[in-house]
């Protein structure tokens, strides 16, 4: 006979009621705790997935089912997570010499895809790239070259990099390079170029975009280069990440901050340095005319991070959140090897005069992996005046911070928000609970025009599709079964 | 009828809401007629039926609204339109709002336990479809669970009652409507005094009925269990009642229990009876239309619900309630006396399906074989649920009657209906109705079934015929809708007011056999 005495202790009995309303007036009446669910189906509504993820919840009396199997594998996630010491330590001068194998590969953001099936402003960067790299002498001929097929494409985070926006990587563009001093574990990200709405990231190929790339080449990467060199022992970025959500960044579309604490650093070391005066001057003149010149060591810290709590057996925490302009894919901690995607939405928020949401791209970049470590739209209440974007209050920062918390399996109390008592930003998106609370990832970004080489339109906030999730909640329900 | 199609988008919401906006949207726009469902298969299929389905519609996921808005002027289909969109809208969290917004309601089991701090109990009556994961889910982090649901997989009701049974955790449901777990009522539930009576039962109107007769006898109920239609089936085995009874078995309040069922599968009864036995306390056991076997030690059978509650009610020590018999039997000479010889059949109208149940077995005793939509042998189901032929008992609450439309127990719209209906047909002897008090029913049924049963009879006197009214009223002086009340606006009506179920469906019985009698004398 098993016995249940729980369900018969002598205690007002506390009560959990979800679905048709009526049928807990009883438990109303009786002063019984009573707590009513905002129940919606989860997910995208199918009861397979209701079921499939019913089977991935932990259970603390049963330490060997699937779901606390997940459960310990996410501890141990968080545990690298938290652990991470993202720290700036080197330029490479070109791409090539971190992968020497490369040859005429492009990386871009987001998850695979064709040349054929690439987004008007990928298209452009590509053809851009090209230009750069001199493997052709005119767009057409670019475009000639690789609808040929003699461009391969990959996406940057299977390469341990990201990318802002289109985020194109080719051999010669140097990069920035942060190793996680915890795991060993290096990322890397391409500057920022300053050519204001004319950028490569934005598709942009017009000569001047390329003059820009070859400056970043031969003045910017070299600068700091020396500059990270006289850093005794890199630059540690969790602490000025930390510093800068006190300042009022959220440290993807606002790094204001951030850039200043960058400024600072850099200017204090190139003093000391032999760099030629007049590069020391360009080079700072560059970081100081570009608030968001600091996205790319925000973006690789992030990515240094997140690699680092990738493939962790069972684990249900998402480790990328990318989008290529079509697609938005995710990459799952114990689902290696593999994305998961849905359809790109077009991001809601202001648009620049003269542009509407008609002329708006969907959602594009790898910057979302600073929300997938817990910054950008989860670490809001850092950053009031972000919410002016999408027309909120102060409340809102406050708002998508807490609500973010609902779909994380922690907070890191290396980034606190004042506004929130300093608790931690929440960090760790679990699969699991964005399909039971049917909450998606909010992502804070910019606005591309869907036209290559338009540049920046607007900025916004858009969210991640549910279906990449759902469909990963499928494939971590079949690894348990197999 | 022109019909107007659309869909709203990834919006749930349950069907009692979906009702409550087609009423209001009706009420403002003056539109003939409007229905509202979320996009499931069965859904749609019930539209392919009715006529309603359109291309628009086809593409409705489960989690999308289907609109559909009948009328002959577009002005009135528009306007009902807007009214429905911004009743649906109604209840949503203003975008960008402030402080309030910020602590919006749990979504999921998990967030309604991290707000409640700490919980016992989820009540789930989600679509069956997805019910038994909210169920799992609750199981997983300690919970019982009370599933009022339908439409659960017995493969997923397996699942699920594996997992409690692990856990020591209970599963009263799928399909379970009542319960009272430690004083607290949940779902379609009677106020009764905490007593000394451990109730156990696979039927919600049953368990209803005898745990509100006991609270009469000034008696009180320490737990009600209920286990949910499809437990005492030989795949689920019985699992929540073993589990039930184990409970009471422990439970130190507790000095008598009651099992109410449908007659448990043959393997299951006899790990019921096994179980009850070894009990150090009595039991009674009522498996109604089950075999009647004797009562043996402590275990004690009981072949109707008002027996049942009187046995346990002495076994507690109280004195033994008087019989009723008296009262029956001045009721039927009344009655019969006033009947012409044309009227001979019975017509129960039920909201409860254990009553439907009950008076089948006790007419069948006596000889009195009735068509019902839920028989006891297949062949006395009714060929048309919406005709009665001969002796009838309905059971409005089953699926062909509640489809996109509450439970007669809340809505007596279809019980009405039917009753004036029956008031037409000049073989009818009398109609037997139960009215069930309680949570979650009407709030004021009587006011609803008096001035029906007043037409009823008025029209059955303009054709030169008495029409005998028989009703019971489940339900105590505590209810929220006045025990008392209700009983005197009914009588008031000119219905004959009895005290039990299995008083009532006696007394129709006896009406019948009776007049039968009296015809072969003729």
């Amino acid at each position: 006979m098993n016995a249940a005495p729980s369900a018969l202790r002598d205690r007002k009995t506390s009560i959990i009621s979800l679905g048709a309303s009526g049928l807990d007036r009883g438990v109303e009446s009786s002063g019984a705790p009573l707590t009513r669910l905002h129940w919606q189906p989860v997910g995208d509504g199918s009861p397979e997935v209701a079921w499939n993820l019913a089977q991935l919840i932990g259970d603390a009396d049963d330490a060997d089912c699937l779901g606390s199997r997940i459960d310990r594998a996410n501890a141990q996630a968080l545990e690298r997570i938290l652990a991470a010491q993202p720290t700036w330590v080197d330029v490479a001068a070109h791409a090539s010499e971190i992968w020497p194998d490369m040859g005429r590969t492009l990386l871009h953001a987001g998850p695979p895809i064709d040349w054929k099936d690439m987004c008007g402003p990928m298209k452009g960067a590509v053809v851009g790239a090209v230009l750069y790299e001199k493997w052709a002498a005119s767009p057409a001929e670019a475009e000639q070259l690789v609808a040929g097929g003699g461009i391969r494409f990959a996406p940057c985070h299977e390469f341990g990099a990201v990318g802002p926006m289109t985020g194109i990587i080719s051999p010669s563009m140097p990069l920035f390079v942060v190793m996680n001093s915890a795991a060993g574990n290096r990322a890397y990200a391409p500057m920022m170029e300053s050519g204001g709405a004319r950028t490569l990231r934005f598709g942009a190929f017009a000569p001047e975009v390329i003059e820009g790339l070859k400056l970043i080449e031969n003045v910017l990467a070299p600068c700091l280069k020396a500059a990270i060199a006289g850093i005794d022992g890199g630059l540690p970025l969790k602490p000025l990440i930390s510093q800068s959500l006190h300042m009022g960044d959220d440290v993807h579309n606002r790094n204001t901050a951030a850039t200043l604490l960058l400024y600072r650093a850099v200017t204090e070391s190139l003093l000391k340095s032999p760099v030629p005066r007049d590069i020391v001057q360009e080079t700072l003149r560059t970081i100081g005319a570009d608030d968001m010149f600091f996205l790319s060591l925000s973006m690789a810290a992030c990515k240094a991070i997140m690699d680092a709590a990738h493939g962790v057996p069972f684990s249900s925490i998402v480790t990328a959140m990318a989008r290529n302009g079509v697609n938005v894919g995710i990459r799952v901690s114990g689902l290696e090897g593999q994305w998961y995607v849905g359809p790109a939405d077009v991001p809601v928020g202001l648009f620049l005069p003269g542009f509407s949401e008609a002329d708006a791209n969907p959602d594009i970049g790898d910057s979302a992996i600073t929300e997938t470590a817990g910054l950008g739209a989860f670490a809001m209440a850092a950053a009031p005046a972000m919410v002016q974007f999408v027309g909120g209050t102060p409340q809102d920062a406050l708002r998508y911070s807490r609500e973010m918390a609902h779909i994380a399996i922690g907070r890191n109390p290396g980034f606190t928000l004042p506004m929130l008592d300093f608790i931690g930003a929440p960090v760790g998106i679990d699969i699991r609970k964005v399909v039971d609370e049917g909450r998606r990832p909010v992502i804070n970004t910019a606005t591309a025009h869907k036209e290559p080489g338009m540049g920046i339109i607007g900025a916004g906030v858009v969210q991640a599709p549910m279906k990449c999730f759902v469909d990963a909640v499928a494939a971590l329900a079949t690894i348990a079964v197999s | 009828m022109a019909i107007q199609p659309s869909v709203k988008a990834n919006l749930y919401k349950d069907s009692v809401s979906l009702m409550r906006i087609s009423q209001i949207a009706i009420a403002r726009s003056g539109v003939q007629r409007v229905t509202l469902l979320m996009g499931t298969r069965s859904n749609k299929e019930f539209l392919q039926q009715a006529g309603l389905m359109s291309p628009v519609l086809e593409n409705a996921k489960p989690g999308d609204i289907m609109i559909v808005v009948q009328d002959d002027t577009s002005e009135k289909r528009e306007a009902a339109e807007r009214e429905i969109h911004s009743l649906i809208a109604g209840d949503e969290p203003k975008a960008g709002a402030t402080e309030s917004a910020m602590d919006a309601p749990p979504r999921s089991i998990a967030g309604g336990i991290a707000i409640a701090g700490h919980a016992d109990l989820a009540l789930i009556s989600v679509p069956g479809p997805y019910a038994a994961a909210e169920a799992l889910k609750a199981l997983r982090r300690g919970l019982n669970v009370l599933l009022f649901s339908d439409n659960v997989t017995i493969e997923q009701e397996q699942a699920i009652k594996r997992v409690a049974a692990q856990k020591g955790l209970l599963v009263m449901g799928p399909d379970c409507g009542t319960a009272i777990i430690n004083g607290v009522p949940l779902g379609f539930a009677n106020v009764v005094r905490r007593g000394v009576i451990g109730l156990v039962g696979a039927s919600g109107t049953g368990l209803q009925e005898v745990m509100c007769q006991i609270h009469r006898h000034g008696l009180g109920v320490s737990q009600a269990i209920g286990t949910g239609s499809h437990d005492v089936s030989s795949r689920v085995g019985g699992t929540t009642m073993l589990q039930g009874l184990a409970l009471l078995a422990a439970d130190e309040q507790t000095k008598v229990i009651a099992i109410v069922s449908k007659p448990p599968a043959p393997d299951v009864q006899q790990r019921v009876i096994e179980q009850a036995s070894m009990i150090g306390k009595p039991v009674v056991l009522c498996f109604l239309g089950g075999e009647v076997v004797a009562s043996t030690g402590n275990v004690h059978r009981a072949s109707s619900l008002e027996e049942t509650a009187k046995q346990a009610v002495s076994l507690a020590g109280a004195q033994q309630p008087g019989s009723d018999e008296k009262a029956v039997e001045e009721l039927v000479s009344r009655v019969c006396r006033s009947l012409a010889p044309s009227q001979r059949y019975l017509r129960g109208l039920y909201s409860g399906g254990t009553f439907c149940s009950e008076a089948q077995i006790i007419w069948l005793e006596a000889g009195v074989r009735a068509r019902s939509n839920a028989p006891l042998a297949d062949a006395d189901r009714l060929a048309d649920p919406e005709d009665s032929y001969g002796h009838t008992a309905i059971d409005l609450g089953s699926d062909e009657f509640t489809v996109g439309r509450p439970h007669p127990m809340i809505d007596y719209g279809v019980r009405v209906d039917r009753l004036l209906k029956e008031a037409n047909d000049p073989t009818v002897a009398c109609v037997v109705l139960d009215v069930v008090l309680g949570y979650g029913s009407h709030a004021n049924p009587a006011e609803i079934l008096a001035p029906a049963i007043r037409q009823a009879k008025a029209t059955a006197k303009a054709k030169g015929r008495e029409l005998p009214v028989i009703c019971f009223v489940c339900g105590t002086a505590e209810d929220p809708q006045s025990f008392e009340t209700q009983k005197t606006m009914l009588a008031a009506a000119g219905a004959e007011l009895v005290g039990s179920s299995t008083a009532a469906a006696r007394s129709a019985q006896a009406i019948a056999s009776r007049m039968a009698a009296s015809q072969a004398v003729a």
